[in-house]
Parts: C-alpha cells; structure tokens; sequence
C-alpha cells in the first residue's frame, strides 16, 4: 500500500493550540501543502497576524515574520520589494485585514504589490473571545454586539473583496469555504493558484476563505461548518470575484 | 579620503548620508519641514539600486522599514513630530524584535497639529520610549549640517551593530538650513555596507527557519527577552554617548543645549566670554544614551543653564544627572519659538 | 482496499471526520488521551475506499490515508 496523505514538510508535526474544528487547522495544512507541491519551501516568507493564527510561525517550517496588528501587507510589501526572489504571503483575520489594516490592505493591492494573501474570514474577533468583526452578519451575536448585529448601531458587513476587485492593481481574488471536504479541495486549488500567480509575476492575489469558529460562534464543529453553508455563504457568495 | 564640498540643505544631507551608509530601503509620508528628506530620496534611491516607497501613511511607512529590516536590508524612514507619533507602535515593535532601523524626526511645533515652525518638544518622546514596553532607542541630536551629514551614517552603524531602532533628532531650522559641507567622493551604492545578516529572513534554504518577532507568551520567556535588551542598553550607555563641550574649565555658568538650540547658545556664549564672563557649554550629541559623564565637574558652585525648544524635557535628564550637587536653571520657549541670544545673555546674567 | 492511521494524541475530538466518512468507519473513543480529549478511532472493517475525505477535513493534520 502507498501512503497516499501525510503531513506536509511544510507543517510542523506539533499539535496546534487552535480550538478543535477551528478552521486554521485547516488552512495552515493547505498552504503546507501548495508549498510542498511547488517546491518553495526554502524561498517561502511567511508573515502572520495578530489574531488566534499569532504563532503560526509555530507550526510552518520556513522563514517566517510577526506584525503588527493590520501591518502584514506593509511588511510584505517591504520584504517583496527587498527581496523580489522570495515567495512572500501574508495570513490575515478578518480584524486584521478589513478593520484595522484596511488602509494597509487596500494600498498594497492598489499598488499592484506581487504578494499572496490568505485571508480567513469567521465573522468574528475569536482570539480576543468573539467580539464583532467587520464580517459579521446582520443579526450575528457576539460580545458586542449583544442583541445581534444592527445595521443602525453597527452598520452592514464588509465586503472587502469586492472592494478591492475594483482595483486595476489587484490580479486575483477567489472567495472558498471550508464547510465540506469538496469545497477544502477547492479552496487548496485556490491557494495554489494564488502562490502561483506570485511565481509568474502576475500580480496581487487575494484568497477569502469562510471559515468556522466553533467557540465563538457557540456551535460545535459540524454545526458550524453547517452555518457557513446555510448562512455565511448568502452573505459572502462563493467563487471567482476577479 | 578625498572628499568633495557642497551646499546642501540639512533634510538632503541625512538623506544623503544615508545612502553614502549603504541605505537600500526607504518608505515615508510626506509632511513638512522635512519633504526636501522624501524627495531627495525618491530621485537618488533608486538611481543606488535600493527600494524608495511613498507610503499611505507613517503608520504604514514604519511597518515597511520593520519588513525591509527583517529581510536584511539598511531601512530608514523620516517624519516630523505629529508622523513620529504615529510611528510609536512600529518603533516599539522594531525595538523588541530587535531589528536594526534609522528613524529621523525633523521636530515641528506641537501638540496636535501645531504649526510648521522649529521645536525640541520631542525629546521626552525620543528618550523616554514614546511607544510601549521597557525599551530605548538611541537618539543622535546633529547640531549642524555637517553633523547631521555624519550621524546620518553612525545612525545605521549602530542600528545594525545593537539591532534596534536609531532616532536622528533634528527640527525645521536644522532640516531647511543650507550649509557647504565635506561628503564622500564615492556615488552611493546600497547595500554597499550589508554583510549577510544570518538572522534574517532569506528563504530557509540550508538553515532552520528564521522567525523576527516580539512576541513570547511562554513562562519567563518575555522577562528573559527584556533582561536581553537591558543587557545591551547597559552596554550603550557604557560606549555609545557622545558630547562636546567648550570652556568647562574656569566656567561659573555652563550652557547645556541640543541641535540648533546650542549654535544659538555657542553664540551667546561667545559674545559673553569676549566680554569676560567665565561661561562654559556642554552639547549632547546622544540624548539617549545622555552623557552623564559631560556633567562631573568638580566645583560646586556651578550653575547649569539648560536652554530648549521645549518647556523643560532635556532639563529632566540634567537634573537628573546632576542630582543636586549643583544649581540647574532654565530657559525655554515652545510652540515655534526660538530662544534669542539676547534673551540668554540676559538669563545669564541674572544667573551670575 | 485502503485504510487510515490516525494519531490519536493529536486528535482533538472534534469528530469532522467521523460525519465526513462516507462509509461511517470512524468511531468516537470513549477513551480519553493524553490531552484528556475524546479521540476518534478507525473501525477498520476492511470497507475503507480511500476518499482521504477525513484527511482532507481534519483540522489537525491527524490521518494518514493509505492505499
């Protein structure tokens, strides 16, 4: 018999401190996995976020950088332009990218910096314990926003891809989801396409992946995976943005 | 070394020291008095073979020197002092990572958005941290234009050699000022001066990963951190402060100035010893580390006059130093003004 | 014919693969490991097809899938 899955060389064989079910798990094994498949490992540079994904460098066996909370694509941005030959990615919440680093996010992509962006969307500020995000639903509860998102008093979701596919710097944006092993699948094809574009020089690529927060969203994991199908995805269609 | 002379304005001589240093990366925002810095390097980065970028933002530009940094590279960015607020969370996150990088600050009048005139109030943000953590970062106060030609390259220098964050502080009189000064025949060249540094990130090919981060939740391991920097602040204040001083012999009064403040001072002082008053100055080059050792004079009947654009920051640091074994007055003005000559000579006077 | 190993001390108990098996081979333990968690257990019945489903789902990288 032949070893058909394994661990990628990419990831670490360390058990993670994410929640169980947390989609990170997930994603981290994915971007392990396109590294490992296009052989870039050792020219890989990784910068990680600040949110639950903070010691991502923990778990990824390449050369990796903290930021600031909302700074990753700054310090790509610098890390590419210095050193064009490195496969540079940044790995973003949704706090990260579309609330503090918005300014940060919306530049580096209007440049047209050649970088990959993995973005995980879960409605929600998870490590701080599940505070509202600019992602989260209308109706969404969370520790703030007690009553359920108001548009009123809280104004509507974020569609940050969509935003940013109005850029004539930004090259590619696909939106996945994690809530099958059908669309994991899918969204692994997307972080390859997106490592790819890098490689060919392309341009700014951008993967938004729904992704579950059992813990702060009070659902155990295959409800949660069920929640995104039934309602993350009518909010955020999946697919092809640009 | 031959050198060459030219007239240039302070903004452009850091900038071009810089570059003379080796410098391959530069990100900044505009903001007055220190565009002729910005633009000097948007036309001759480039032409070196470094990386300029206009940034959205400072907040944005010192998170590109904190990425240039950790790929290897000499990064410098520059502001003025409502930018330089914006910066502190990065300037405190190059200091724990322990990156190298030169951050100037051409100081303009505060608080808030203030006006566009020269000013030290900066002082206390540059040497008491100005962002969080227990952390310093050293601070070259250039009192000419030559100087700030000169500390421009010890800037990166020390940087690089204790891996944090280096301040150039000058203010608007210093950065739009033209003076001739002597610089190096060679054309700059980036990364002229960049040894392979075999903590940054590269690519892992041959290595372990590298990892540049501040951050250490496990037990004991942020403490350790913090000793580790301690470890290296001591070794600084040991080696690194710098200082020049003038008549401190026979002095009865000692003048204790910064940047322009002190050629202002330097004047009076002249005009005050051709007319046989016993006047001496001290002028601290580092603000941090501060030279404690300018101050160990024996005669204690001396009284210190410390002379700012500030309402009394270095002034801290002086009584601080001299601990009461003598008399510290002062002499200040803020929001853009300027101390006179006149208005020196008269406090010294008073004084004597 | 296929069949999985999985790491039962990383395994976090969040039990994905258990409603993703197609054939409904993996089981909750009532064992707990030694990170006082409910690990899964394959049911090896010789019915494993080899989809890597579980795999595919496992947040943390826990199965091996062999064929």
């Amino acid at each position: 018999m032949e070893k058909i899955f394994f661990r990628p060389e990419a990831l670490y064989d360390v058990p993670t401190h994410y929640c169980p079910g947390c989609g990170h798990g997930i994603v981290h094994r994915l971007v392990a996995q396109v590294i490992d498949q296009l052989g870039i490992r050792e020219k890989t540079i990784g910068i990680a976020p600040v949110g639950c994904a903070v010691v991502a460098y923990d778990y990824w066996n390449f050369d990796c950088s903290e930021a600031a909370h909302g700074r990753a694509l700054a310090v790509a941005t610098a890390i590419k332009r210095v050193r064009p030959q490195n496969i540079v990615f940044t790995y973003q919440g949704d706090g990260d990218l579309a609330a503090i680093g918005t300014n940060e996010t919306i530049h580096a992509a209007s440049r047209g910096e050649n970088l990959t962006v993995i973005f995980i969307n879960n409605a929600v500020y998870g490590m701080t314990g599940g505070q509202m995000a600019p992602t989260t639903l209308l109706g969404q509860k969370t520790s703030t926003t007690i009553d359920g998102r108001d548009r009123e008093k809280h104004g509507y979701p974020l569609k940050i891809s969509e935003m940013l596919a109005l850029l004539p710097g930004v090259y590619y944006i696909e939106r996945v989801s994690l809530h099958n092993p059908q669309e994991v699948l899918k969204t692994k094809r997307a972080i390859r396409q997106a490592f790819e574009n890098q490689i060919n020089n392309s341009g700014f690529s951008l993967v938004e992946i729904l992704s579950p927060c059992p813990t702060c969203w009070g659902l155990n994991p295959k409800e949660s995976l069920d929640w995104i199908r039934d309602y993350m995805q009518k909010e955020f269609p999946l697919g092809r943005i640009k | 070394m031959p050198k060459k002379k030219i007239l240039i304005s302070g903004n452009e001589a850091i900038a071009e020291g810089a570059l003379q240093a080796g410098c391959s990366f530069y990100a900044g925002y505009p903001i007055t008095p220190q565009n002729e810095l910005i633009a000097y390097m948007a036309q001759y980065m480039p032409k070196t073979g470094g990386v300029f970028i206009q940034a959205e933002s400072e907040l944005a530009a010192i998170n590109m020197v904190y990425g240039a940094s950790a790929a290897g590279a000499r990064a410098m960015t520059s502001s003025s002092s409502p930018g330089i607020s914006l910066k502190q969370e990065g300037i405190s996150y190059i200091a724990g990572a322990e990156l190298p990088a030169v951050i100037v600050n051409i100081m303009r009048g505060g608080p808030g958005l203030g006006n566009i005139a020269p000013a030290q109030s900066d002082y206390f943000q540059a040497t008491r941290g100005g962002g969080h953590g227990d952390y310093h970062t050293i601070v070259l106060a250039p009192g000419s234009v030559q100087e700030a030609y000169d500390l421009a390259q010890t800037s990166f220098y020390l940087a690089d050699k204790y891996r944090m964050p280096v301040m150039i502080l000058g203010d608007g009189i210093l950065g739009q000022m033209m003076e001739p000064i002597l610089v190096s025949h060679k054309s700059p060249a980036a990364n002229r001066h960049n040894k392979q540094k075999p903590w940054a990130l590269s690519g892992c090919k041959g290595r372990k990963p590298n990892i540049i981060k501040s951050f250490a939740l496990a037990e004991g391991a942020l403490e350790e951190l913090n000793l580790k920097l301690q470890r290296k602040y001591k070794v600084i204040k040991n080696k690194e402060s710098r200082f020049e001083n003038l008549f401190l012999d026979d002095a009865k009064v000692v003048l204790v100035a910064y940047g322009t403040m002190a050629r202002i001072a330097k004047s009076a002082l002249g005009r005050l010893r051709l007319a046989g008053k016993k006047i001496g100055l001290i002028r601290p080059i580092t603000l941090w580390p501060f030279p404690e050792r300018a101050f160990c004079l024996r005669n204690k009947r001396i009284k210190y006059l410390v002379i700012e654009m500030s309402y009394g920051q270095m002034l801290e640091d002086v009584r601080l130093t001299v601990n009461g074994k003598a008399g510290v007055e002062f002499l200040g003005r803020s929001g853009g003004g300027v101390p006179s000559e006149e208005e020196i000579i008269n406090k010294v006077k008073k004084i004597l | 014919m296929a069949k999985i190993i999985i790491n039962q001390d990383k395994c976090k108990g969040c039990f994905l693969c258990v409603s993703f098996c197609p054939k409904g081979l993996i089981k909750k333990s009532a064992k707990l490991n030694k990170r006082g968690l409910n690990f899964v257990e394959f049911d090896d019945r010789g019915e494993c097809i080899g989809c890597m489903q579980c795999a595919v789902i496992c947040p943390d990288c826990c199965i091996e899938v062999y064929k």
